[in-house]
């Protein structure tokens, strides 16, 4: 006991503090450059005049302001050892890299005018669309999302039916797979000019060719997995006296669905393809034309927001599903 | 004495009397037919446990298949008690090599899966459990296939079997995969659970040993095509050892059979 008390008590004095607390004082002082960094940028935004006509500036500048106190805020947090909220405390790099990357647009763009306008909007005048033209932006991005999630079940739907039947029945095989062979590689945008005069509108249209880019990879990846199961789960569940539907619906479908899941993975990205042609591709193409770029950027934001969160959307729901695998791939 | 005798023959089903006459197959290999087995004739009388031996790809599992009905022979027929095998059916159960457990459901969902599938599950929930502290996994009903070990999962296989009461008992090389210690063990198991229950039982191994331990009937297959070439009968009682000096005897006779006299 003594021993080690002589040995360990004047080290302890001369050590320096635990790693967790380099680590601490290195959040503090991200989270001290983050919070200076959008007080730089709100500064930059609110006091240094603008080269040309833009709104929202003040708005804009107000709300960096706040973010550099959140910012500031939760380092101060940190330095009385409160806690912050985990997820606020993890973004912190990314928010001071933002700050700065937001400064220098601003500076760059409506300030000192070094990138070229129009094609570089500021920060702020993007702000401006989504304050003031939301009504048609999220008009657009409804639409959006009925004919994407329209055309998405349809397609899907389809194409899990066909890659069942192909994989279970020879006749279906003899007549469809021909078929899928010769349209489905085929780009949805090459039925553009079709599918506008076949179908009575632009809105059936557009969900047709989103119907179909979903489909096919979702037809072939059940069809060849159905195809593939374990010929041993079908002879097992014969044996236990299982009827043709219960072959198909709780044999063949459940071994499959990891790669269906595949499918509508690769379906859902292809479709996001036709969007660019309809619902807020409209938007997009209206935006452009008008020479409108700050607009073109809000909605390509809105855009990817919308995918990336459909996207997500389809992990949980995979998640769910093949619970029983070890999750592995993540978003 | 009379009742409690009734009683028992009532609560162990019993097994099926299985008569195979002058089986032939022939499997269509690229044009060629290729003779798998010939002429094969065999009884089994309700309960009785037959070990098949012979060396590997003679037709053995082959054997198997056509019995539990899931191909048709070339020639001759399969009678289940008296009646003509012409499809698979749960009162003939296989158990594979491979456990083949569904790796989408738990080790529950497995078991209960014959009865699902003949739309009896509300009625006889309680056999899943009941089977599954037969073969020692109660604690294992919401584990899924991949968290078990090879016997585990073999086990939960054999419980997917049992719960459907069967009259014959398929087994093709059930413990193949497993280790040496979880094979003597499990080869212990089958035989009590078969002693219980009371089914008739086939079994394909490649383990003589195996054959000698379990078996109250070996049968030797010949090379491809397989015919007979010998039917032993094995009158020991349970459980048995590996040194007794008869068992020992019947394994080198077996082993010459099999043509390894240089291995004695």
């Amino acid at each position: 006991m003594a021993l080690t008390a002589g040995l360990s008590g004047p080290k302890s004095v001369s050590l320096p503090r635990s790693p967790g607390s380099t680590a601490r004082r290195r959040e503090i002082a991200l989270a001290g450059l983050a919070s200076a960094a959008w007080l730089a940028c709100g500064l930059i935004v609110l006091r240094w005049p603008d080269l040309g006509d833009w709104g929202r500036g003040p708005e804009f500048a107000y709300a960096s302001a706040a973010l550099a106190a959140a910012l500031a805020l939760s380092g101060g947090a940190q330095v009385f050892r409160l806690g912050a909220p985990a997820r606020f405390r993890r973004a912190t790099p990314w928010l001071l890299v933002l700050g700065l990357v937001i400064s220098a647009w601003e500076a760059t763009s409506a300030k000192l005018g070094w990138l070229p306008q129009p094609f570089f909007p500021p920060p702020h005048a993007i702000l401006e669309v989504f304050t003031d033209d939301w009504a048609k932006l999220g008009e657009s991005v409804v639409a959006s999302l009925k004919l994407e999630l329209l055309g998405f079940a349809l397609g899907a739907g389809c194409g899990f039916f066909i890659g069942v039947a192909l994989g279970r029945s020879r006749a279906f095989g003899y007549w469809v797979h021909p078929i899928l062979r010769v349209i489905g590689p085929l780009p949805a945008i090459a039925w553009l000019p079709i599918a506008f005069f076949a179908f009575p509108s632009s809105w059936s249209a557009s969900i047709f060719l989103i119907a179909l880019t979903t489909g096919f990879p979702v037809a072939v990846l059940t069809w060849s997995d159905v195809a593939s199961v374990n010929p041993a789960f079908y002879d097992i569940a014969r044996t236990l006296g299982a009827s043709r539907a219960f072959l198909v619906f709780k044999v063949a479908i459940p071994a499959a669905l990891p790669q269906v899941f595949v499918g509508l993975f690769m379906g859902l990205g292809a479709s996001f393809a036709v969007l660019v042609t309809a619902g807020l591709g409209f938007y997009l193409q209206w935006a452009q034309g008008w020479a409108a770029y700050a607009n073109m950027y809000a909605a390509l934001i809105v855009m990817s927001l919308m995918c990336t969160g459909l996207v997500t959307l389809l992990f949980k729901l995979r998640d769910r599903a093949l619970s029983y695998q070890k999750g592995d791939l993540k978003w | 004495m009379v009742t409690a005798a009734i009683k028992a023959t009532e609560t162990t089903p019993r097994g099926c009397e299985l008569s195979i006459s002058r089986l032939s197959h022939r499997f269509a290999l690229e044009g060629a037919p290729l003779d798998v087995l010939r002429n094969i004739d065999i009884d089994v009388a309700p309960g009785e446990f037959v070990a098949f031996l012979g060396a590997s790809g003679c037709g053995k599992s082959t054997l198997l298949r056509l019995v539990a009905g899931l191909e048709s022979p070339s020639e001759g027929e399969i009678l289940c008690d008296g009646e003509a095998v012409s499809g698979p059916d749960p009162r003939r159960i296989i158990v594979l090599q491979d456990p083949t457990l569904y790796p989408w459901r738990k080790v529950y969902g497995n078991v209960s899966l014959g009865l699902e599938a003949r739309g009896v599950l509300k009625q006889q929930r309680g056999r899943v459990g009941e089977t599954l502290r037969l073969v020692g996994l109660s604690d294992f009903a919401n584990a899924y296939p991949h968290q078990l070990s090879g016997g585990m999962a073999q086990r939960v296989s054999l419980a997917r079997a049992l719960v459907n009461d069967p009259e014959l008992l398929i087994l093709d090389e059930p413990l193949g995969k497993l280790d040496s210690l979880t094979r003597l063990t499990m080869q212990g198991e089958i035989v009590n659970l078969w002693r219980n229950a009371g089914f008739t039982t086939l079994l394909v191994t490649h383990d003589v040993e195996e054959a000698l331990l379990m078996g109250t009937r070996i049968i030797v297959l010949t090379e491809r095509p397989a015919g007979i070439k010998a039917d032993i009968r094995v009158d020991k009682p349970y459980p048995r050892h590996r040194g007794d000096p008869d068992l020992v005897a019947k394994r080198q006779e077996i082993l010459r059979l099999l043509g390894f006299e240089e291995a004695l």
